[in-house]
């Protein structure tokens, strides 16, 4: 067992862990943030993205202790401080970007990712990005234009 | 009004969905909570000799390892298939044995031989790595092929040969007649391959026994509860159904693969009372891949046959169809019942004969898919379409054109009565929209590219809300497939709808509200909609087959009806007026050309105080319905694909693709845009990238996503959709017809038909992945 700190959603929270803990366990079963989802068990799907220190992470690719002395911040930090959608939120739930909402999360965090780098993706350049993330539900048609109207927003 | 029928409603789903804070089976937990973990066989088909649990048992943490015998010694019953077929012969289907632990033999890979119970489920998965099982190898069918072989491995004792049954539908010598006479007669030999559905959210079950109440409570990833409720209590005797109460919150996506009762769900309810702790098991993908059920999976042989003037004259199909290792709940009926009656595609064809053998296989259970059957035939008559016009030399949507069914009611030669359409219209919908007059241009334009461009139709129909209930019970169904609702008005005039559809994606939370706030004149955000817990719902068969719209809605409506009358009987008491002079509009409830009136919420509030009722008028303002439709309703629609090939490598990219489709009335345009999205990329799934692969010895060669090629973003392109809305169904009070799998039905013909327009030869099989097409135009050279 290792102790480890971590900053998530702006909140410090420590915790003795198994090195063999997944930081997407870590969340889920430690710190009971069900937000962040596991899809698969080969790093492919996407569904557990979240950013650490500002970067797109797959949860399920990094150790709990990898992450000690790290920011995390999962779909549960992603609104605003009154609680209302952010603005990416928001599009997906304007232009139908979710179904059964299992892959969100992740799409959402990875979107916030993109338009980190990108602020202005083409739509080609939104569906090379979300390469790592996998939807069964929408086709990504819907999820490409959300994406287009945050950047737009 | 704004949020009615028709109107493009913004989910309210989707805050919780969108915040993490859905709350799914795997989300639950449990004090007490256990930990379940499989030990799975990793031979195709053996004998199990024993199972040695001591190392396991020994282990700090592992709670109580069980087996298969100990299962069926607590009197578990078998795992069935809900819908009897019976051969041409008369003879009933040979319905193999299925243990939820097996006993004796195991049938796949992945097939479960022991539980362990662990304290945490990284220790549950260690303690089943150290069960030993001492297997005897058998000799293995791991497919159709191998299956019917002289001299194959016996899978199951009762089914001589592996087959389960020898099933036919139509008028065989009427079709060779038709056949006989034909001016020109198409022959296709096409392979349906087999895919996962893979649903993000992979299964889960978390099942806790309250002994003081001998009471079970299962959570799981379902499209049906209650009937996952009947099944676990009146086949498989976990518990009598008052014993039994079974929850499904909110679910990860299905496609079919959630419709089944699974050998775990049934181990975690009886765990839970060996162990007396509430047991949680959650699939990983692997998992999901060896286990869930799949979809397809069909050999074909059929002739189609013309005459001088391009009109069909018969149309003969031999099917072989893989069933997999056992029967799963409704996977007699999947190529059967709901493949052959859909032959008759969009076509006046007055002869169709459908001969279909089915076979056990040692691979996992294959059953419902998205579409189920229907993607089977419209692939086989889609493509025999477009191949026929090629060999005759004619336009392929001229020859469409010239057999159409006109006029409606139709009743076809394989048991449908399709109900309404206007399939010439669709299809010049689909044709404006693609642009076809100005392909000519854009493939020559490609070609100075060096690329091959082509275009590929598919008008296709498809049959949902099976019902009713009777026909389908004269055709071995074991269950009715009707649906039911209650509109609950609260004393404060809001209104709960409960109904016994279930919500995986579909928006249930939005499109049922519309109806009602459609109805009364009230705004969504008053109408909630409760469902998938059996201890709230009154009952409720599910939602597959595209039947929450045709079934589902028209139970509510049914149910709305009797709130609409009990509410006016209120008003005309209450205002002193006649009851025929009482509307609903707007939120209020009025007396027709007067100014005399009630509010919604007043009429609410004088049902449930109860001081100035009718004398024969019970308090409150509830109602219930059962609504079983009197036919299927039958969508349609028109796809067209075009799409561009890389001759050097066989790299194909879809450059358009046009969805114009018949729905009937649509309640909430984005949502079923969002619907055919999502169908027409599962579609192109199986047209380009799916594809489940078994060894010869039933290993699953790509049985996660580094191996199997689920569709991504960069794989699929932008849709152009439109509606045909002026063909409502006859058969269902709102007119609608069911848009779940219009776009997985559709789509993989309209592709293939593109890419072998593309290339030049009609000998290519899905998935058309690069190397696919590239050995299809090196073998058409």
């Amino acid at each position: 067992m290792t102790k480890i700190s971590i900053s998530v959603n702006g909140e410090s929270k420590s915790a003795e862990v198994e090195d063999r803990t997944l930081l997407s366990h870590f969340l889920r079963e430690n710190l009971g943030l069900t937000g962040t989802h596991i899809g698969c068990d080969t790093s492919q799907c996407g569904a557990c993205l979240v950013h650490v220190d500002g970067l797109a992470v797959k949860s399920c690719t990094m150790f709990a202790v990898e992450a000690d002395g790290t920011d995390v911040r999962t779909i549960e930090g992603m609104a605003n401080a009154d609680g209302s959608l952010s603005k990416i939120q928001a599009a997906f739930q304007e232009h139908h970007g979710l179904q059964c909402g299992f892959c969100t999360p992740g799409m959402v965090m990875s979107a916030a990712a993109l338009l980190k780098e990108n602020p202005d993706p083409s739509e080609e350049d939104i569906r090379e990005y979300l390469e790592g993330n996998i939807c069964r539900c929408t086709g990504y048609h819907n999820i490409v234009k959300a994406i287009q109207a945050a950047a737009a927003a | 009004m704004k949020d009615g029928i028709g109107a493009p409603v913004k989910r309210k789903e989707d805050k919780r969905f969108t915040t993490g804070k859905g709350k799914y089976t795997d989300d639950i937990r449990n004090d007490n909570q256990a930990y379940a973990a499989f030990v799975r066989s990793p031979y195709a088909h053996a004998r199990v000799k024993g199972i040695d649990t001591s190392a396991a048992l020994a282990m700090e943490g592992v709670i109580d390892v069980l087996n298969g015998q100990q299962l069926t010694g607590d009197g578990i019953g078998n795992i069935i298939c809900g819908w009897a077929i019976t051969s041409k012969d008369g003879s009933p289907m040979n319905m193999g044995a299925w243990s939820a632990l097996a006993t004796e033999k195991v049938r796949y890979v992945g097939d479960a031989v022991a539980v362990v119970i662990a304290e945490s489920q990284a220790l549950a998965r260690i303690a089943a790595e150290a069960v030993e099982v001492d297997y005897e190898e058998l000799p293995v069918a791991a497919n159709i092929t191998a299956a019917m072989a002289d001299g194959a491995p016996q899978i199951h004792d009762n089914a001589p040969g592996n087959q389960i049954y020898d099933w036919e539908l139509g008028d065989e010598a009427a079709t060779d007649a038709g056949l006989a006479e034909a001016a020109h007669v198409t022959t296709l030999n096409i392979t349906n391959n087999r895919l996962s559905p893979n649903p993000m959210e992979p299964r889960s079950a978390v099942a806790t026994y309250d002994d003081a109440e001998d009471h079970y409570t299962l959570y799981t990833t379902s499209q049906n509860p209650h009937v996952a409720r009947l099944v676990l209590s009146a086949f498989y005797n976990v518990a009598p159904e008052h014993k039994l109460r079974v929850i499904a919150p909110d679910v990860g996506g299905g496609f079919g693969a959630k419709i089944y009762i699974y050998p775990e769900e049934i181990t975690c309810l009886w765990a839970s009372m060996k162990t007396n702790r509430s047991i949680k098991w959650t699939s990983d993908r692997s998992e999901a891949f060896l286990t869930d059920a799949h979809g397809r999976d069909h050999i074909t042989t059929a002739k189609m046959g013309f005459d001088k003037d391009g009109k069909i004259t018969g149309f003969k199909i031999d099917t072989l169809a893989n069933i997999g290792a056992y029967m799963s709940l409704f996977s007699s009926s999947v190529p059967t019942y709901l493949y052959a009656p859909l032959m008759s595609g969009q076509y006046n064809i007055q002869n169709i004969h459908c001969n279909v053998r089915t076979y056990y296989t040692n691979t996992v259970p294959v059953d419902a898919y998205r579409g189920a059957g229907r993607p089977e035939a419209t692939y086989l008559v889609e493509r025999m379409m477009e191949t026929a016009a090629r060999e005759m030399g004619m336009d392929p949507a001229e020859l469409r054109r010239r057999n159409f069914v006109q006029e409606f009611p139709h009743q076809t030669p394989v048991l449908m009565q399709y109900d309404s359409g206007d399939f010439p219209k669709i299809l010049q919908m689909a044709q404006d929209a693609a642009d076809i007059a100005g392909f000519e241009a854009r493939k020559a334009e490609a070609a100075k590219r060096g690329k091959l461009r082509g275009l590929g139709y598919s008008t296709f129909i498809e049959a949902c809300g099976l019902a009713p209930s009777k026909a389908a019970g004269s055709l071995g169904a074991g269950v009715g497939l009707w649906e039911s609702a209650e509109v609950r008005v609260n004393p404060v005039g809001s209104i709960e709808i409960l109904t016994g559809s279930h919500s995986h994606g579909q928006g249930h939370e939005t499109t049922f509200a519309q109806i009602v706030a459609d109805r009364f004149g009230l705004p969504v955000e008053n109408v909630s909609i409760v469902h998938g817990d059996t201890d709230k719902v009154q009952f409720g068969m599910g939602t597959y087959g595209s039947r929450s719209g045709p079934v589902g809605m028209s139970a509510v409506v049914k149910a709305m009806d009797k709130v609409e009358a009990k509410v006016k009987k209120i008003a005309a008491h209450t205002l002193e007026a006649s009851e025929d002079d009482i509307v609903i509009e707007g939120g209020e409830v009025k007396v027709s050309g007067t100014d005399k009136s009630m509010a919604w919420h007043e009429v609410g509030l004088a049902a449930y105080v109860a001081h100035n009722l009718p004398d024969d008028m019970e308090p409150g303002l509830k109602e219930t319905a059962f609504f079983d439709p009197v036919n299927f309703s039958f969508p349609s629609g028109a796809f067209i694909c075009e799409v561009e090939v890389d001759p050097d490598t066989g790299q194909t990219e879809i450059v358009n693709f046009t969805s114009a489709d018949d729905f009937g009335t649509i309640i909430n345009p984005m949502i079923v845009e969002g619907q055919v999205h999502g169908g027409v990329t599962q579609g192109i799934g199986q047209a380009m990238l799916e594809q489940v692969v078994y060894d010869e010895d039933g290993q699953l060669l790509n049985g996660s996503y580094m191996d199997y090629a689920m569709p991504r973003a960069a794989d699929v392109p932008s849709y152009s959709i439109s509606h045909h809305e002026d063909s409502p169904s006859p058969n269902n009070p709102l007119g609608v017809k069911g848009c779940g799998e219009a776009g997985a039905i559709g789509a993989p013909p309209a592709v293939i038909n593109a890419i072998t327009d593309a290339i030049g030869t009609n000998d290519l099989a899905m998935p058309a992945t690069p190397q696919a097409v590239w050995n299809a135009i090196q073998a058409a050279k």
